[in-house]
């Protein structure tokens, strides 16, 4: 069987989501360009007119990230005429799922080169501001028991039994590993800071992690969806959950993920494309998963595409040397590291999205990268990255290094 | 009503001498207007006459010659029918009328003389202009989904783009009746007149001043008010609109979400494919189960129980002077309350005065509040509680044309006080005990005059709740039975009429729901999972919940009579699986709300919830997988057919065995006395909406599961079998 393998992967900082975020003023299209100039460049200058598709997530495609931006963010840093370009959206997973599709087009042997990535500007273009029949549909809505997912995620709480203090601690350690990961150097190796036209810095760090992170300061957050609950969606919850008496709103901005900006590649080949290029190949994508389960609960949806993706690659959970489960809330990863028994200790090594943020369309790119650096500066074979996605889907990834 | 002129048109039509149509509504055979076959044929005519005259008159004035404006459509019509294509088309066909009127060019005027509902108002909302007469007693509203239907004559198109869609749902969904200043205030009409020559003369002015008028949505850069479905802020809305609904329905009534999917996929489209979208949802609302259910219930049921078809037909009268109420807690106070409110002298005697003074205080404290609230003036307040005469004096019972006692549920108790009433009362009066559960003819022995002796069941609070259950003792004649139905009448309640039993109809129905949730606990369910079934099953309390509010205590002291009466008659003694699980929570003298602890526990100041102790007891199930949403939903289902088939196996037999006397008392009883689920129409018309046939076969799996409670009656099995329903 032909395999598809990863090149390289590069990422921008995260810069808060907000008018007072870094990258605020950035457009979203010069992120994208920004990173296909580092790629390009960190690549040997491979000759761009043989890349066969480019495949971007990217959640909220309205606006200045609307038409098909895939298209035109290579455009912009120069890259060929020939090479074609296409946004997809699977909400959360978008950027982790781009990748996956690329490496279905390398294993079909239809296409050599694939860059697959994502972006979002979550301060210009703020989440839910492209509509959707799922929740604006009153038919839909209803039919799928439709509740926010900081909802869900207190719902996965309650049902587990997750405490405030469980999801708390979660989070201090996620601020804490990130903290010390940044400090350490650990993000560096794939962190293309961003320049204005005059080559000055913009941002050139990971923005939202607290290094001051405490429990009690975590402790004092009033629970985010509380009153939303109190309006309905707990009782939609607990129709379908009827063991549930009362929703435990554990869920704060403290202990779910923050809303950031920023952009991701990944450049996916197939060996002979490397060998053309002479480019080293630094892991192979083992096996692609996607899930879906109940959408009122909708988080749990890692754990079942973990566990499809391992099947797929003949693998068991213990094969795995790192797990990267997107820190969408806290009380999801905690689910998904109880479904599958993971050890504290290879979960998330470096923090999550607690601390750094999640750029909706490219959070999946970023984590696969953080984990191929993560298992080469530790000298490790394989990793798992999964992400719970709106709906109820799961989408998962196993990667080796070569 | 006559019928002499039949034949003439529901439509009147004349030209007055400012050149201004006047269209009249008159329908010649009913006290008020409606839309039916013959409105739609006539107002057909008036358009077509319109035409004809389009060049030569100046406006349009619609006005209706009756009392009320307008009173809606023909529900019979609407019950009958059962094709959609049938209600699509005539939706339409109103629909093109109306929006004819609405586009003709000359303006048109809605002189709105009285209260114009439903039908009756989607027709001044395709006028111009509406004009009220400013009397409080006037309602102005589109109430169709109270009987699980929707304005389907562009009553919902219109009112998202005259209000805006938020205030349109709150009015839709709710089916809000509002007086002519709410009307005024929320912009559903424009203009108040003083009484009717006003309202003309003011009709005619605008006409006059506005020769060239438009619908708002008509008119050229027309916006929704508040934004369409993608205005950012309501489109932030729009997501915990179906979650509020849940949360009120449990999605049990398809008509307020229809309603609100045809407001927002309206708002998107122009305002003819609006109105198209709408008549089919209204198509799928008017042949569906629910609206069905509904109508038969709370239209033809309830209007045949109001005419008295459960009155004996005899001349007498009940007229109701002086009432005597016997006991002053809360259900005699509550008693006196309906009494006086609705003018009669009530007598409230008590064991002292100073017990008897307290239970007044019931009626003040109601009172109080209504008038706090604006509802009530404080004269006619002071004038009601006037009427109540607190005493510990069986002497002030002189005279009384009625008496009902509503003391302890204790036999001497209650023959001691019938004596001492019946020697003070108008021997031709009528003596009642709202006992909910002790037989009637067996009280009666302590009556001198049994034949005047009836049972009237209250239920608690009985100034909210609208039943009562009239209970005819062996004894009792078809005189005092006419007159305590004429008091329950006047008091502006719904009477059914049952025959004597132990637990009557509604007690003995109502207990087979609690205890079939109480034995599902026994059998190991999740106690919350199992009220949550209940209130899923359209129950307005869970299982649990209920049993704290009544009390395990009284449950175990009814049991312990029931047990002793079966023994004297030499009848086995009941039993049912929920008595194991009712003597546990007794033995650890968890009794319910009132003891402080029961099935839930009851912190001070704080929520109640599900005592934590259950778990160990009973609820030995396996939990289901939590990811398992199908199964749960499974079992969910098997606790809900068995709430609610124990109900309707329990009032079939009720029926069999003549306590009941007809199907509208078994459906209306279930729905006022104890809430049993209204979009089913009532625990008989539960069956009809299952299917009786498929009920026979689900009820027969519940017997060979469950045991001999869910054993199908004979009768209805021959039912089913040829085809029949209730």
């Amino acid at each position: 069987m032909r395999e598809a393998y990863i090149y390289d992967s590069v990422r921008t900082p995260r810069g808060r989501g907000k008018k007072s975020g870094s990258l605020y003023e950035v457009k979203p299209i010069d992120l994208l360009s920004t990173l296909f100039k580092a790629l390009h460049k960190r690549n040997g200058e491979f000759d761009t007119s043989q890349v066969d598709d480019v495949v971007l997530g990217c959640v909220t495609p309205i606006g200045e990230q609307g038409g098909d931006i895939a298209k035109f963010g290579h455009a912009m840093a120069g890259w060929s005429d020939k090479v074609s370009g296409m946004q997809i959206n699977r909400f959360c997973s978008s950027g982790l799922e781009a990748i996956n599709l690329g490496a279905m087009k390398i294993r079909s042997g239809w296409e050599e080169l694939v860059v697959a990535g994502g972006i979002e500007s979550m301060s210009r273009n703020p989440m839910g501001s492209d509509g959707g029949a799922w929740y604006l549909d009153p038919q839909v809505n209803n039919k799928l028991g439709f509740i926010p997912q900081g909802i869900s995620a207190d719902l996965i709480a309650t049902v587990e039994g997750f405490s405030r203090e469980t999801v708390d601690s979660y989070a201090l350690s996620s601020h804490r590993k990130a903290a010390h990961a940044r400090k350490n150097g650990y993000f560096d190796k794939s962190l293309i800071p961003v320049l204005d036209q005059n080559g000055l810095t913009v941002l050139d760090y990971d923005e939202t992690v607290r290094e001051d992170a405490s429990m009690d300061a975590m402790a004092k957050l009033q629970p985010s969806f509380a009153m939303m609950g109190e309006f309905g969606f707990d009782a939609v919850a607990m129709l379908k959950y009827t063991s549930v008496e009362q929703i435990n709103h554990v869920h704060t901005p403290g202990n779910s993920s923050g809303i950031v900006d920023g952009a991701a590649l990944t450049l996916i080949g197939s060996k002979e494309a490397g060998e053309k290029h002479g480019m080293k190949p630094r892991a192979r994508i083992v096996a692609a998963a996607v899930t879906s389960t109940d959408p009122t609960i909708m988080l749990t949806g890692p754990a079942f595409s973990a566990k499809k993706a391992l099947k797929i690659a003949g693998m068991n959970a213990k094969d795995i040397d790192i797990y990267e489960m997107n820190e969408a809330f806290a009380s999801a990863v905690l689910k998904f590291q109880r479904e599958l028994n993971i050890d504290d200790a290879i979960l998330n090594v470096n923090g999550g999205a607690i601390a750094l943020g999640h750029p909706l369309g490219a959070t999946g790119s970023m984590l696969l990268g953080t984990v191929l650096d993560e298992l080469e500066r530790t000298n490790k074979s394989t990793g798992l990255i999964t992400l719970c996605v709106g709906g109820g889907m799961g989408v998962a990834t196993i990667i080796e290094r070569i | 009503m006559s019928t002499a002129n039949a034949s003439a048109s529901p439509i009147k039509y004349t030209i007055d001498s400012d050149g201004i149509a006047i269209i009249t509504f008159d329908n010649p055979t009913r006290s008020a207007n409606i839309v039916n076959l013959a409105f739609g044929k006539a107002l057909k005519e008036t358009i077509e006459q319109l035409q004809k005259d389009k060049e030569s008159i100046k406006g349009i004035i619609f006005t209706s010659a009756k009392e009320t404006f307008f009173a809606g459509a023909d529900i019979d019509e609407m019950f009958a029918a059962t094709d959609a294509k049938h209600f699509f088309d005539r939706s339409n066909e109103l629909k093109a009328a109306l929006r004819y009127i609405e586009t003709q060019g000359k303006p048109v005027v809605a002189a709105i003389n009285g209260t114009a509902l439903g039908a009756g108002f989607e027709i001044p909302l395709a006028c111009h202009r509406r004009i009220v007469i400013d009397n409080p007693k006037i309602q102005i509203g589109l109430p169709e989904v109270t009987l699980g239907l929707l304005p389907g004559a562009g009553g919902v198109t219109r009112m998202v783009r005259l209000i805006g869609l938020q205030p349109a749902l709150g009015y839709l969904t709710e089916g809000k009746k509002v007086s002519p200043q709410e009307a005024l205030r929320d912009g559903l009409i424009h203009e108040l007149a003083t009484d009717k020559d006003d309202l003309l003369a003011k009709a005619k002015a605008w006409i006059l001043a506005n020769p060239t008028a438009k619908a708002p949505w008509d008119a050229d850069g027309y916006k929704i008010p508040g934004g369409s479905p993608t205005t950012p802020k309501v489109a932030q809305m729009l997501p915990v609109a179906p979650a509020m609904l849940a949360k009120k329905t449990y999605n049990n009534y398809p008509a307020p979400l229809a309603i609100m999917s045809t407001a927002v996929e309206g708002a998107m489209v122009d305002f003819e494919t609006a109105s198209r979208i709408e008549s089919r949802y209204f198509a799928g609302l008017a042949t569906g189960k629910v609206a069905k259910n509904m109508i038969k219930a709370f239209w033809k049921q309830l209007n045949a129980i109001n005419a008295g078809n459960s009155r004996p037909k005899t001349d007498v009268k009940g007229d109701f002077k002086k009432v005597g109420v016997l006991g002053a807690g809360m259900m005699g106070s509550a008693i006196a309350y309906c009494a006086a409110i609705s003018g009669i002298e009530t007598v409230l005697k008590d064991v002292t005065q100073e017990g008897a003074e307290k239970g007044k205080t019931y009626s003040a404290n109601i009172l109080n509040k209504r008038v706090s609230k604006g509802k009530m003036t404080r004269e006619k307040a002071d004038g009601v509680l006037s009427k109540i005469k607190p005493t510990a004096s069986a002497a002030d019972l002189k005279d009384c044309d009625l008496i009902i006692e509503a003391v302890f549920e204790n036999r001497e108790l209650k023959a001691g006080v019938t004596k001492e009433a019946e020697a003070q009362m108008d021997p031709k009066g009528v003596f009642a005990s709202n006992t909910s559960t002790l037989p009637i003819t067996g009280l009666s022995a302590a009556s001198s005059r049994p034949a005047n002796f009836i049972g009237l069941h209250f239920f608690s609070p009985a100034d909210k709740m609208p039943l009562v259950e009239i209970i005819v003792g062996k004894d009792t004649s078809d005189e005092t039975l006419a007159r305590a139905f004429d008091f329950v009448k006047a008091i502006k309640k719904t009477p059914i009429v049952v025959n004597d039993s132990r637990g009557f109809y509604t007690s003995r129905v109502f207990a087979t729901y609690v205890q079939e949730g109480i034995a599902l606990l026994g059998e190991g369910y999740n106690a919350r999972a199992i009220e949550a079934a209940g209130l899923q099953a359209g129950m307005p309390v869970g299982p649990l919940a209920l049993t704290d509010e009544v009390s395990l205590s009284l449950m175990a002291h009814i049991r312990k009579q029931t047990a002793e009466d079966f023994k004297a008659e030499g009848k086995a003694i009941p039993s049912h699986p929920s008595f194991p699980v009712a003597d546990k929570m007794l033995e650890l003298n968890r009794a319910g709300k009132a003891a402080g602890a029961g099935f839930y526990d009851y912190p001070q100041g704080g929520k109640k919830h599900l005592w934590s102790g259950l778990k160990d007891l009973f609820e030995s199930k396996q939990a289901i997988d939590k990811d398992d949403v199908d199964r749960m939903k499974n079992e969910e289902r098997e606790m809900i057919d068995r709430m609610l088939f124990i109900q309707a196996i329990e009032t079939v037999r009720c029926l069999d065995e003549g306590v009941l006397r007809s199907v509208e008392d078994a459906n209306i009883g279930s729905i006022f006395g104890w809430g049993f689920a209204p979009f089913k129409g009532g625990t008989l018309q539960f069956i009809n909406d299952y299917g009786a046939k498929a009920f026979v076969a689900r009820a027969k799996e519940l017997h060979a599961k469950y045991g001999e409670r869910f054993a199908v009656p004979a009768s209805l099995e021959k039912m089913a079998a040829e085809g029949k329903e209730y």
